[in-house]
């Protein structure tokens, strides 16, 4: 093909290359999952990017699209790997696969493919997945070095047949899910060591894990793939939303510092949120955005039904998406 | 002199690898008379220039060979000696790749001037002064190519307080005006100076891209004694020497697109405008040659000085001809140039730059993917749209969402394609429902008239028979003849101007 009109010239990074930085963009978080999660953040994480390739090629077969162009754009691979950090390392395959063909056939071609996907498409796949089978979802390991334990056989056996049938796995609901039950109780809850929580060890694999997704998003955001608007915005506005209610009432409200750095926040605001398709383009209106996700992350977890707020976050605000867009606009040049 | 150091900034704009040391390293060289000179007479905006010679006729150089038609118009000269061999539609530099009317004269190798008259502006009017600058012949150099004289004009309603120099030369590749700085300052200075006091401006600021030092000591060694002209470098960030850009980063004004930088008391000229308009004024030299930077794909890339006319083949020539061969050539810079129909046009006067095409430049190697909402695009724009919406409205046909979302806004400056990770070709997107716009919106009966103007003949046989009316005029009183003719003429005039809007649109 000739090009006949100008520019002549272009510098920009390929969709390829740009889904490429995301993924190391998610190495260090990962890898901190890993360290305290176990292995199986990996082969969750493997099987999710195959399937995802094998769903993507058939659709693209059915679609009748340029599979090697499409299938080469990474986005497909972004997005698995999304859902994949998401899901307990003690989940079985099958979840995966499931969660997998949510995000991928559904989330993203169903709505007409890359770049034209209303909802975020990992977050589909993770939604789908908290509502059917809620009792996988919310069952995480206990936080330690399952580096040093590592015991492939038992990996296996657990990735093959779920937890149920592995004998001596510990599992535990999630720090926000323990605390939101004992809220609801009416029951006080202490932050220190309790029967069977140890939230002092959660904790600090919570924040050496958001740290590292923090250090991804960092990344991210000096080779400007992302701009500071989504996540600071995200981030502050959940601080402070937090810290009203916790200023108001610390003996029911958590503090703003464990709902920054519990339950994959950091994760979200650096790349959750900042899924271009499914989010707003203009500055403002990505202000909005990530204060209305902000919001509603804090209402699920505080008073909804389920543990952790994110996913539908998201997916309620990507809803918003095109009226955000329309009523943010920037002021074009000259026009006063 | 002043160094002004506040800069206003807009929204986006790219950091393209400049590429102008290229052709910066000779100085400029004078293109030898070519055997044949072919020139359009339509080298501007507005209408086509009134053929005054004959084939067969005997010119001498910067002899009138077509005059200015009407107010919204340039005159053009025979840029050297010789004959005039034919009239007819040849292919010309244009981004239609139509052919246009054409003078083809063939050179004598005399090069003899007729008689030269040079203006007394000092103790003239200025409505005198701006009446022979009508058959200048000189237009807007920096690629506008808008007729001068209108610029200058005395009918408008504000004062003109600030002349701004547009020394920017922001596109990759131009050097042009970068080495007209450097050689031939004194003659810059002096134009300004000149044109300064025809506006009655009280002072001028030239706006220069911090990429041209050399031009920049030279200018400013050249304006510090003078107290009222300033000199502003402004970052290189491209669009930065678009006029409403540039008078943004240096004033902090956003002229809006419908309004004319005048009504704000500023008035911006080109630096080899400003040269043009000093040489007729002094020298009485109308606009004849110019400085065409040859650069890119060629083995001596360097800025030429060469007559209008000359076969572009010729620069090509003497420039040592294309490194690799693909026999395509830009004209303009490779943000907003165009790629020329064939090696066989002439260099016109807004042929500012030839660029030999790089392998890299025409050839689409990778294929578009859909938007993926990124919004670099909008980053990016200038004009702070949102190209990606405006992409999907034009993509989709929708019009009138387009028009809602200020499509006419853009400038078409590239920004959007060049950052854009899908490789989508936005600026094509913007052309096409523009130009879709436009058609729909020129009803049917206006549509004919249309055509009927681009038809020379029919032209020239209404204006003969406008002036045999204008005759019958005079000796009836009463002719409703003329007022039918008056009428047509109202709607072509219309019609030019919108055409000419349009066209300035694209220009600036
Ligand atoms: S840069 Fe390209 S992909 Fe990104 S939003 Fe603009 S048009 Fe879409
Ligand atoms: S071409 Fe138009 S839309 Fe694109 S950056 Fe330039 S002004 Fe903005």
């Amino acid at each position: 093909m000739i090009n006949q009109q100008s520019p002549f010239i272009k510098k920009a990074p390929s969709v390829t290359w740009i889904m490429m930085l995301v993924m190391l963009g998610l190495v260090p978080g990962t890898l901190a999952c890993v360290f305290f999660f176990g292995i199986g953040i990996l082969l969750n994480l493997t099987i999710a990017i195959i399937t995802a390739l094998i769903f993507e090629y058939f659709i693209l077969k059915i679609r009748n699209l340029p599979i090697k162009l499409f299938i080469t754009d990474g986005s497909a691979i972004v997005a698995a790997s999304l859902l994949a950090i998401s899901i307990p390392s003690i989940a079985p395959w099958w979840i995966i696969v499931i969660g997998t063909f949510f995000t991928i056939i559904v989330a993203k071609h169903l709505y007409g493919g890359l770049g034209s996907n209303l909802f975020n498409p990992a977050m589909i796949g993770y939604a789908v997945l908290l509502i059917s089978f809620p009792a996988v979802m919310t069952k995480w390991p206990l936080p330690a070095s399952h580096l040093l334990d590592f015991n492939l056989a038992q990996q296996i056996q657990i990735f093959v047949y779920g937890t149920k049938d592995v004998i001596d796995s510990v599992s535990s609901a999630t720090p926000l899910d323990y605390i939101k039950t004992q809220i609801l109780l009416n029951r006080p809850y202490e932050v220190n060591f309790t029967k069977g929580m140890p939230i002092n060890s959660y904790f600090n694999a919570s924040i050496i894990i958001s740290l590292s997704f923090l250090i991804g998003g960092i990344f991210m955001w000096i080779k400007k793939i992302i701009t500071w608007h989504l996540p600071i915005t995200f981030l502050i506005s959940l601080a402070l939303i937090s810290s009203i209610f916790w200023l108001v009432d610390s003996t029911r409200y958590l503090s703003p510092f464990i709902h920054l750095f519990s339950g994959g926040t950091l994760l979200c605001a650096f790349f959750i949120i900042t899924d271009p398709v499914s989010g707003p383009t203009t500055p403002k209106g990505k202000i909005f955005f990530a204060f209305g996700v902000a919001l509603l992350v804090y209402l699920i977890r505080v008073f909804g039904g389920y543990p952790e707020g994110i996913a539908f976050a998201v997916i309620l605000m990507n809803i918003c998406v095109p009226l955000i867009d329309s009523l943010t606009q920037p002021k074009v040049f000259g026009h006063e | 002199m002043k160094l002004l150091d506040k800069i206003f900034k807009f929204n986006g704009g790219i950091q393209a690898e400049t590429k102008k040391d290229i052709s910066t390293k000779k100085t400029i060289k004078s293109l030898p008379i070519p055997s044949e000179i072919r020139l359009p007479l339509r080298q501007h905006i507005g209408k086509m220039a009134k053929l005054r010679v004959k084939v067969g006729d005997q010119v001498l150089k910067g002899e009138l060979i077509a005059e200015a038609d009407g107010n919204i118009s340039a005159a053009i000269h025979a840029p050297t000696s010789g004959k005039i061999k034919s009239i007819e539609k040849l292919l010309i530099p244009h981004p239609s790749g139509l052919p246009d009317f054409c003078v083809t004269l063939i050179p004598d190798n005399n090069d003899k001037w007729v008689k030269k008259f040079p203006i007394d502006w000092k103790n003239i009017s200025l409505k005198e002064t701006n009446k022979l600058l009508l058959n200048s012949g000189i237009v807007g150099l920096g690629g506008a190519a808008f007729p001068s004289h209108l610029k200058l004009g005395t009918n408008r309603n504000s004062p003109i307080k600030t002349l701004i120099i547009n020394a920017a030369e922001c596109e990759p590749y131009i050097t042009c005006d970068d080495m007209l700085m450097r050689e031939r300052g004194k003659d810059l200075i002096e134009g300004i100076e000149l044109v300064q006091s025809l506006l009655g401006a009280e002072e001028t600021i030239i706006g220069i891209e911090d990429n041209k030092l050399e031009a920049f000591k030279i200018i400013s060694s050249l304006i510090e004694k003078k107290p009222n002209i300033y000199i502003k470098v402004v970052p290189t960030i491209y669009p930065s020497g678009d006029a409403k850009r540039l008078i943004f980063l240096i004033n902090g004004i956003k002229i809006p697109k419908e309004k004319r930088s005048s009504e704000y008391g500023i008035q911006m000229f080109n630096v080899a405008t400003i040269v043009a308009i000093f040489r007729f004024i002094q020298y009485g030299e109308p606009s004849l040659s110019r400085i065409v930077t040859i650069t890119g794909n060629i083995k001596e890339p360097r800025n030429y000085e060469v007559l209008f006319g000359t076969p572009l083949r010729s620069l090509v020539k003497d420039a040592g001809g294309q490194k690799i061969k693909n026999n395509t050539f830009l004209m303009g810079g490779p943000m907003m140039g165009f790629t020329l129909p064939s090696i066989d046009v002439s260099v016109t006067k807004t042929m500012n730059c030839v660029i030999s095409a790089e392998p890299e430049m025409i050839q689409v190697t990778e294929e578009p993917l859909p938007c993926i909402r990124c919004s670099k695009c909008a980053e990016a724009c200038p004009v702070s749209l949102q190209p990606q919406e405006l992409f999907w409205f034009s993509k989709s046909d929708q019009f009138e969402k387009a028009q809602n979302y200020n499509l006419f806004d853009c400038i078409e400056c590239g920004c959007c394609s060049y950052v854009c990770p899908s490789n989508i070709p936005l600026v094509q997107f913007y052309r096409y429902a523009k130009s879709e716009i436009i058609s729909q919106s020129i009803a049917a009966e206006e549509a004919d008239i249309a055509r009927e103007r681009n038809d020379f003949r029919i032209l020239r046989l209404d204006r003969e028979k406008k002036e045999r009316a204008e005759r019958n005029a005079q000796r009836k009183a009463e002719n409703t003849n003329t007022d039918k003719l008056k009428l047509i003429e109202e709607k072509r005039a219309e019609i030019a101007a919108a055409m000419d809007r349009i066209k300035n649109e694209k220009n600036i």
